[in-house]
Order: structure tokens, then C-alpha cells, then sequence
């Protein structure tokens, strides 16, 4: 079983604070981590993989240079091998851009399943795992939490919906992407550590994916950032005085002026 | 477009360091390089204080000027229409008003209904939509991708809307982008404000980025349709007109295509917490602590209310996700929202500030959920929780 993971480097935005002064984020000491989600896509597929009893998996990521130390950290938790889009023509590159070039990417692999994570953490769309199937022409499942059965050419799986879960079967090959009920990601072996310090990570540039120029970053993102502002606070804020008691019996009157209770 | 550093004028004062979202600028040599993580929003230009920061390469736009329209991904599920359908239709009829008023054109709203009855077509058209486009057949009953994106995509191809709307449900964020994909276009998840620029002409949707920490306003300035997503509970339907008239059009489903087939539903009662639709919520956060969640249901059954958390305490394991308000759980709108030991994080923040009233519990005064709060009281939840039981059973 051929399998890809696509991996994301970002930063660790549960760290990230804002400075009210000056409207800009604290980022200082804010450190890049492979996006949470993407290790259970990783788990996912460290596992059908041993279930299959053999097989590859490979991740891939696009990103700046420094996105080799995610793939390398996958290398470490048993992924076989990394490869990483990194190219000046991929900068601004929104999820239809990032899209198009893992797309490239993967169809030259031709892998039989493709894990993503069911979201990156900084920007939240959940839109490259669908937008990858589409350009690949396959289907996918979203919100993958649980593989049941494996089977030639066919899994089923379970994908939670807001209200309850669908059990889907689908023909191979699939991209699915994972929440975090899906599975437990391990941690590194010695023997992966030892696999990620002499890995050696393939880098691909746009040229090597022959996409047209039009199609790849900025040029390519039919969305653009029209500015970036801090949440405006809200007004209308009403004062509690006297003591902790006083405070709590005021609030008490004001809820049951409000009728809840 | 592309964003870039004269070097000459540039003085390396660094202000644009920080000023950046995506850090995508570094010192070399004394002068600041713009790398690829940017995202050309513009945010360092103002800081600038040597104006050595330009734009170069601005696209001009190439809008499909035959696109009119605003559609709506009308959501059903086992025949019922989801609350977020009617929801967007109010909006799309509030933007529908913008472009009359601001470009002088005229702009209808339709609704795509795929599966679900007559009936749900009809209501669409009492909240607001002109014309609705159905579709029925056995790929439809469930919800299929590749069914759904096609179906779309068709009915897109017909009417030529310049903007798409659905909800950001598991549905809307599953096979929305499918569709953007096949037509090379943007779209734009989660937004929390949709409305026209001054022209009229391009969509400013505004949605959380970074976890929530800052807002930023998306522009599709070059295809068309715009494509976006809005959490349920975020926009206002308008008022039901009975006897609304509308126009109801048989799309065709022939032919789909369905590899991923949904075989079984399985309701989760446990998940249905549907914190979404409550008036009142009393939520907690990392300070409450695992057994106080037990006096917040207390307080939440007084208040005929129901229990929310925050996701550090749902990734504590204190209560379960289906809890859980902001960034990565539900949006909430209710009457009257409580929040109990919660910081108040901007990604917490994005998911409940709309709330009528709000009331913030918590030890730290420079917390800031006292930034949004309507009431605020400094102290110990432990102590205040039990305290304000006590003063309601009184009152009772």
C-alpha cells in the first residue's frame, strides 16, 4: 500500500498572545510545530501501513526550507520518507494555490490513500484536503474518526457530522483527513530518531511539478488579504461595586430581571 | 501582486518586524526581506516609517462581468433545513441590498436545495430566496462529496451568481471547497461579517486567522463567483413572509458520480449537547477545575441554561467536545452567556462575544474576558459559583 501524509509546519498559536498596545502579535519565543491534526493523519497512516504489512509513507509538506524539521520529526514517528514543495514561486500561496501544488506533487507519486489533517491550526479553512481530492480527481471523506475495515481496493470508515456519524465505504484510491478522535499518535522510536538524522529530505521546486506559471502563489491565489486588525472590544459594560457578596447579589438581581431564572 | 523592501530607502528600524502577521520579514544586512511566507496583506506598508515598503504588480481585476447574483447552499439534513440555510439567506439578501444601493444593479438571491421536499423549497422562498434550485435522487438522500460538489457546480453553471454562500457545518467545509477547486476560484471559511465594498462590486469577507488572535478581511478581487463559508449562528434571518413569491427549478441529477458512499447514519445523542441553540450558557474554563464543572450544571439548570467549556478544559477531559465554544468548537449566540474561570483567548473570544449578555468569573483581573463581558466580577470561581446559587434559590 502506497500511502502520502501531508504534513504543515505552523506556528503554535495556542502561544501566540496579542499586544493590545500595539496591535501586533507576540510571537517571540512562539515555536514551530507540525499542526496537531496532521500527527493523527501521521498515526493513520503509520498504522493502515502495518496493517497492510508493508508498503511506503511518505509525507510531504510545502513550505520555507525550515519545514524540513516537521518532515523530519515524521521521519522520527516511523514515516519512510519526506519530501518538501519549497520554491520562491509558491510564496503567497493560498489553499487553491497550495492545492494545485500538492496535488502535482502526489499525482507523480500516485499513492492509493492520502491522510491530511482535518485543519491547519493557524489558518483554520479545512479546505487543501477536499481541494487536493478535487484536482486529483478522487474522492475523499472529512472528518475521518475511525478506519474500520481495510480491504483490497476499499476501506470504511466513519466521519463525524455535527449531529452523529456516517459509516462510508470508498474505493480506493481516497484522501481522508482526520480529527483527533481518530487515534493516538505515538511517539518517536530510537530507531526513527536515528532514520531522521540520516534522511535525506527530496526538495521539489515549482519547475519540478510543471504547473503553469499562473496557477502557482500569488498569481495563483484567487483569494488575497485585503488587512489584518485586532477584534474590536465591545462596549456596554455595566459596573458591579460593594463587596464579593454585594457584587453576587446585584448580579443575582440583574438575572432574574433578565427572567432566566 | 507582490510586496517588496527598497533597499535604499530602507533604515532597518525593524518596525515592520512585528507589524507582520505571518513573519514573513527578516533583517539581512541591516535591511528587512520580505520571504515567502507573506501573504501581501498589506500590513506592514502603514508601518513603514520610510515608506521603503511599495506594492508592485497589482492585479487587475478581470471579473466575469456576466456573474449576478447571490447564492445560497441551503443546507438539509434527513429532510430537515438547517438553521444556518435561513440564516444566509438573510444575509445574502442584506448584501443583495448593498450591491442595489452601491453599484446600481439589481441582484437577486437563490437558494440550492439538494434532497429534502417541496416544502423545504417553499420555505426558502418565505425566508427570502427568488428562486430556488432542487434536486432529488438516491445519491442526494445522504451526504455524498462528489453528489453534492456536482449538483453545486450545476446549478452555479446555470444561474452564474457572483457570490456562493453555505454554512461552515461538516457538510459546507467538506465539499465546498471541492467546488471552488473545480472552478479555480476562492472561498473564503468561517467568516463572521460578509458585506460589500464601497463599490459594490467586491465581497469583504472577514474571518478569524491565527487561532483567532487577529481578524483579516478577504478579498476574490479577480474570480468570480466569491465563494465563503459562515458559521452557523453568526448571521440574522429575516422575517418569514408567508405567501413570498418565488420561483422553484427541477435541476437535473442524472449521472452522478458517488465512490464514497455513505452505507449508515448513526445519531449521537451524546453529541446533540446542542449548546447552539440555548438561551442562556453557563461555561467553564481552566478554572473551574474538573468537579466544579458539577456546580455549572448546577447553575445551568437554574438558569434553564446549558453547560459550555472552553477548549482547555475540554482538552483537559473535565467535559466533552461537543462542549465546546470558540475557534475550534461551536459559535454560540445565546442571551445570556456566563463564563467561569475563562481567560478568555481571542480563538474563545471569536466563538461567544456576540452573546446579548455576557457575565465573566474569573481571579484575574487583566484577564480578558472582562473586555467583553456586560458584568464582570473579580474573584474565586469556587467561591462566586456557589454564592450566586445561593442568592437565585433564595430568590426563588
Amino acid at each position: 500500500m502506497k500511502i502520502v501524509v501531508c504534513v504543515k509546519q505552523v506556528p503554535d498559536t495556542a502561544e501566540v498572545k496579542l499586544d493590545r498596545e500595539k496591535n501586533t502579535l507576540i510571537r517571540d519565543g512562539v515555536p514551530s510545530i507540525i499542526n496537531p491534526y496532521d500527527r493523527h493523519a501521521i498515526e493513520a497512516a503509520l498504522s493502515i501501513k502495518e496493517q497492510a504489512g508493508g508498503g511506503t509513507v511518505t509525507a510531504i509538506s510545502m513550505g520555507p526550507p525550515q519545514a524540513e524539521a516537521a518532515l523530519r520529526e515524521a521521519i522520527e514517528l516511523g514515516v519512510d520518507e519526506g519530501v518538501l514543495l519549497t520554491d520562491r514561486a509558491f510564496a503567497g500561496s493560498d489553499t487553491l494555490a497550495t492545492s494545485r501544488a500538492l496535488a502535482a506533487m502526489i499525482s507523480i507519486i500516485s499513492p492509493d490513500v492520502i491522510f491530511c489533517g482535518k485543519q491547519a491550526i493557524d489558518g483554520d479553512t479545512a479546505q487543501v484536503g477536499p481541494e487536493v481530492a478535487e484536482f486529483l480527481g478522487i474522492p475523499h471523506v472529512a472528518y475521518v474518526r475511525k478506519i474500520v475495515t481495510v480491504s483490497d481496493g476499499a476501506i470504511r470508515v466513519e466521519r463525524l457530522m455535527d449531529d452523529g456519524y456516517d459509516v462510508v465505504d470508498t474505493s480506493l484510491p481516497v484522501l481522508f483527513t482526520a480529527v483527533k478522535e481518530l487515534n493516538t499518535p505515538r511517539l518517536p522510536s530510537l530507531r526513527g530518531k536515528m532514520a531522521a538524522k540520516k534522511a535525506v529530505i527530496k526538495k521539489i521546486t515549482a519547475a519540478d511539478l510543471s504547473i503553469p506559471e499562473g496557477e502557482l502563489g500569488l498569481s495563483g491565489s484567487p483569494t488575497q488579504v485585503n488587512r489584518v486588525f485586532t477584534p474590536e472590544a465591545r462596549g456596554g459594560r455595566k459596573a458591579l461595586s460593594g463587596s464579593l457578596e454585594e457584587q453576587v447579589s446585584a448580579l443575582a438581581g440583574e438575572l432574574r430581571a433578565m427572567s432566566c431564572a | 501582486m507582490f510586496i517588496k523592501v527598497n533597499p535604499e530607502k530602507c533604515v532597518g528600524c525593524e518596525a515592520c518586524l512585528s507589524a507582520c502577521p505571518y513573519d514573513a520579514i527578516t533583517m539581512e544586512g541591516g535591511v528587512a526581506v520580505i520571504g515567502e511566507l507573506c501573504q501581501a496583506c498589506r500590513a506592514c506598508l502603514t508601518v513603514c516609517p520610510e515608506g521603503a515598503i511599495v506594492e508592485s504588480g497589482k492585479a487587475e481585476a478581470t471579473v466575469d462581468a456576466g456573474a449576478s447574483g447571490i447564492m445560497v447552499f441551503a443546507e438539509q439534513r434527513h429532510g430537515c433545513l438547517a438553521g444556518v440555510a435561513i440564516e444566509l439567506l438573510g444575509a445574502a439578501r442584506k448584501i443583495a441590498g448593498q450591491i442595489a444601493s452601491r453599484r446600481g444593479a439589481t441582484c437577486s438571491v437563490s437558494a440550492v436545495l439538494l434532497g429534502g421536499g417541496r416544502d423545504a423549497a417553499d420555505e426558502l422562498i418565505c425566508f427570502g430566496a427568488d428562486r430556488v434550485y432542487h434536486a432529488t435522487g438516491p445519491e442526494l438522500d445522504a451526504f455524498h462529496d462528489e453528489a453534492c460538489a456536482e449538483m453545486l457546480a450545476r446549478a452555479i453553471d446555470a444561474a452564474k451568481p457572483e457570490i456562493v454562500l453555505a454554512g461552515a457545518t461538516a457538510i459546507g467545509r467538506s465539499f465546498l471547497p471541492r467546488v471552488a477547486a473545480r472552478l479555480r476560484t476562492g472561498l473564503t471559511a468561517d467568516c463572521t461579517s460578509l458585506e460589500m465594498d464601497e463599490n459594490g462590486v467586491n465581497l469583504l469577507q472577514v474571518r478569524p486567522a491565527w487561532g483567532g488572535n487577529i481578524m483579516a478581511s478577504i478579498l476574490t478581487p479577480s474570480r468570480r463567483p466569491q465563494m465563503a463559508t459562515v458559521r452557523p449562528k453568526v448571521m440574522k434571518p429575516i422575517e418569514r413572509v408567508e405567501g413570498r413569491q418565488g420561483e422553484i427549478i427541477n435541476l437535473p441529477s442524472d449521472g452522478l458520480v458517488v465512490r464514497a458512499k455513505v452505507v449508515e447514519f448513526i445519531k449521537e445523542v451524546t453529541m446533540n449537547v446542542n449548546i447552539a441553540e440555548s438561551d442562556v450558557i453557563v461555561a467553564g474554563g481552566r478554572g473551574v477545575g474538573q468537579k466544579g464543572f458539577e456546580m455549572l450544571f448546577e447553575l445551568a439548570g437554574l438558569l434553564g441554561g446549558a453547560v459550555g467549556a472552553s477548549r482547555a478544559a475540554v482538552d483537559e477531559g473535565w467535559i466533552s467536545y461537543g462542549h465546546q465554544v470558540g475557534q475550534t468548537g461551536k459559535t454560540v449566540c445565546p442571551k445570556l452567556y456566563i463564563a467561569c474561570g475563562i481567560s478568555g483567548a481571542v480563538q474563545h473570544l471569536v466563538g461567544m462575544q456576540s452573546s446579548d449578555v455576557i457575565v465573566a468569573i474569573n481571579k484575574n483581573p487583566d484577564a480578558p474576558i472582562f473586555n467583553v463581558a456586560t458584568y464582570g466580577i473579580v474573584g474565586d470561581v469556587a467561591e462566586v459559583v456557589p454564592m450566586l446559587i445561593r442568592k437565585l434559590k433564595e430568590s426563588a
